[in-house]
């Protein structure tokens, strides 16, 4: 926190608890205005930070998963799959997907902080403040996506490990792209703990949905040349939107033959339409501040 | 408001500018569950700059009432104000001007003390050159100054609260609301909270509402108003209250306990019931009527104890059960209710 810690000096200057009368006793707080409900998101989002940063644990082990899926199955993997991949490595292939899942479980993380809140009664201390609900849900969103996105740039430092290049734009895209998913992820958890109120049952929920919908997206696999039922599912799975431009990023920035480009990095199609990778990356956010919007109508109608 | 309520006639025909100077103005407040009535049309006035209490058994509406009163609990019926603003309708308003400490602890564990109070200030928006000099006075004032670097997470129950009411100070509140300051807290940090509540009543210019179930806590307070069942039933200062209940407080042991209250009946005209274990009725000087009983009871006595009037006896004589016994029985069923409501 950025301290404007008082000097301590010598204890107590006028003795503070035994004068009736003294000044600072008659702190006013302001009416509601935009100012003041900023201080509350920027609190909000905040206490994220701080937290995130005394848990050292917390981001050693968010870290394991990424690395077997990218280093144990990947490497493992690539002997089968050799042929396949016209020469890529296939850790380079499912680097995208990785990142985007790594990055998914942090910010799930997050949110449920908001049913331990619950559970241990601080939840209480921020909806009786005189700020709106939508403030506290938009420092919570903002405070877990960027956690989650500090958790995705480590992965980022990581992509030469893996065959992609360090291009400064491809560095870029991927980092804002992966902090959309954060933002949007986060807003879903958020959502889901509205109403959820013990964390088993939002663990059980968010994995129930989180693994399909990792498994769905194309994380670890191309999306082209699947059986229909797949297709379909594929498509509605909003991570897909997410994890193809990331691909696609990727892609663009690596030497490789066009019958490689053409069986890894198809792209997603409606209908036979090809999605411009900026239309992918809107639905994600739609579907972020859609998610954000129930949140904060949500936490507006709890008591 | 819809819901017209039976007024509870026992309490308040204030002069009507008592009432607009009044600090908390409470009228027919009720709050339905489904079926159970929590609050059954409540009405008083708390007056700047006072110590009030609200006592009763759990389960009585205590809760219930505090948390309408600090916004967190829409009322059905009747309306409240505090600090000149609606509960109701200018929730910020309200919210700005009172602090509160809960039954159950709201602090973020994992943050220091300090951090604690620097995000209450900014939720609150404290001014920002205030809070350093207000946060050091707060917690000096509950003997946390030299721990703010602490996790709170270390901190023992009554720091703990301590702490609490030293973040519910932070933002100068004009009502601070304390909801069983002292539950769960051994009779010592008891004792400790309420010597910081005094002295912050002298340090602050504050009025303060508490609930609590702790008797001998009740008479801290200026005035009281015991609730039992939803309703309130007396409202007046502790002194007043026992004197009015006039009478000592007898309790006895006996061999046949209903032979014991039907001969009392009958050789002294003494009503009395059974309470805690023990047939117990109240009489002008206990100490001179215990030889009589002996002599003309013709009951066999194995134990005897005279005690002077209590707010346990007020308590008793409006309610017609001791606060222990009330609790026991009382109504579980609202209990739950009103907890799984009122904790959201």
């Amino acid at each position: 926190m950025a301290s404007t810690t008082t000097t301590r000096g010598p204890l107590a200057p006028a003795a503070p608890a035994s004068g009736p009368n003294h000044q600072i006793a008659a702190v006013r707080v302001p009416a509601s205005s935009l100012r003041g409900e900023l201080r509350a998101v920027k609190i909000v989002w905040q206490r994220e930070l701080i937290r995130f940063t005394k848990d050292r644990l917390r981001i050693v082990t968010s870290l394991v998963q990424p690395f077997l899926f990218l280093f144990v199955l990947g490497t493992g993997l690539s002997r089968l799959a050799g042929a396949g991949t016209h020469g890529v490595n296939l850790r380079t292939f499912v680097y995208p997907g990785v990142l985007c899942m790594s990055v998914m479980f942090i910010a799930i993380f997050s949110a449920a902080s908001i049913v331990w809140d619950r559970e241990f009664g601080f939840l209480r201390e921020m909806m009786v403040a005189p700020v709106r609900r939508s403030s506290l849900v938009i420092g919570k969103c903002l405070g877990g996506a960027t956690v989650a996105g500090f958790e995705g740039v480590i992965l980022i430092c990581m992509a030469g490990l893996v065959g992609v290049p360090y291009t400064p734009i491809l560095i870029l895209e991927i980092f804002a792209l992966q902090l959309l998913v954060a933002f949007a992820i986060t807003a879903f958890g958020v959502m889901a703990a509205a109403r959820v109120k013990q964390m088993q049952s939002f663990m059980a929920l968010t994995q129930m949905l989180i693994m399909p919908m990792y498994f769905l997206s194309g994380a670890l696999f191309p999306v082209s040349g699947l059986p229909q039922w797949l297709t379909i599912l594929n498509r509605i799975d909003p991570l897909t939107y997410a994890v193809d431009p990331m691909r696609r990023a990727v892609f663009a920035h690596l030497h490789i033959s066009a019958a490689a480009r053409l069986t890894l990095d198809p792209g997603v199609t409606w209908f036979g339409w090809h999605l411009p990778g900026l239309l992918e990356a809107g639905v994600v956010a739609l579907l972020g501040l859609l998610m954000l919007s129930i949140a904060i109508f949500e936490f507006s109608r709890i008591e | 408001m819809s819901t017209p309520i039976v007024a509870n006639g026992a309490v308040l025909e204030a002069a009507p500018d008592a009432a607009e100077r009044a600090t908390i103005v409470v009228r027919d407040l009720a709050k339905r569950y489904g079926d159970i009535e929590a609050v059954r049309g409540i009405n008083f006035d708390v007056q700047p700059g006072e110590i009030f209490g609200f006592l009763g058994p759990n389960g009585a509406g205590k809760s219930t009432t505090i948390s309408m009163l600090c916004t967190l609990v829409k009322p059905t019926g009747g309306y409240a104000l505090v600090a000149g603003h609606d509960v109701l309708r200018d929730r910020d308003a309200v919210r700005r001007n009172i602090g509160l400490v809960f039954q159950d602890t709201t602090l973020d564990g994992y943050l220091s003390a300090e951090q604690n109070m620097r995000l209450h200030a900014e939720l609150y928006g404290v001014p920002r050159d205030v809070v350093g000099r207000r946060m050091q006075q707060v917690l000096e004032m509950v003997g946390l100054w030299e721990r703010r670097k602490s996790t709170v997470n270390t901190f023992s129950g009554g720091m703990k609260r301590r702490l609490e009411i030293a973040r519910g100070l932070m933002h100068s509140p004009r009502v601070l609301f304390l909801d069983e300051p002292t539950v769960g807290l051994d009779p010592q940090t008891r004792s400790s909270i309420w010597t910081y509540i005094r002295e912050l009543k002298v340090a602050e210019d504050i009025t303060i509402f508490m609930s609590t179930h702790y008797m001998d806590e009740a008479e801290h307070c200026g005035r009281i108003a015991i609730i039992d069942k939803g309703l309130i039933v007396v409202l007046d200062t502790p002194a007043a209250l026992k004197a009015a209940v006039g009478a000592d407080r007898v309790q006895i042991h006996t061999a046949d306990d209903s032979a014991a209250i039907v001969a009392l009946k009958e050789r002294f005209d003494i009503t009395a019931q059974i309470a805690e274990g023990a047939v117990t009725f109240g009489v002008p000087a206990g100490e001179q009527f215990v030889p009589r009983l002996f002599a003309e009871l013709g009951v066999p006595i194995s134990a005897v104890s005279v005690s002077r009037p209590s707010l346990d006896d007020v308590f008793m004589s409006h309610t017609g059960s001791t606060i222990r016994d009330a609790e026991a029985d009382g109504s579980d069923q609202l209990r739950t209710m009103a907890r799984a409501f009122g904790r959201r």
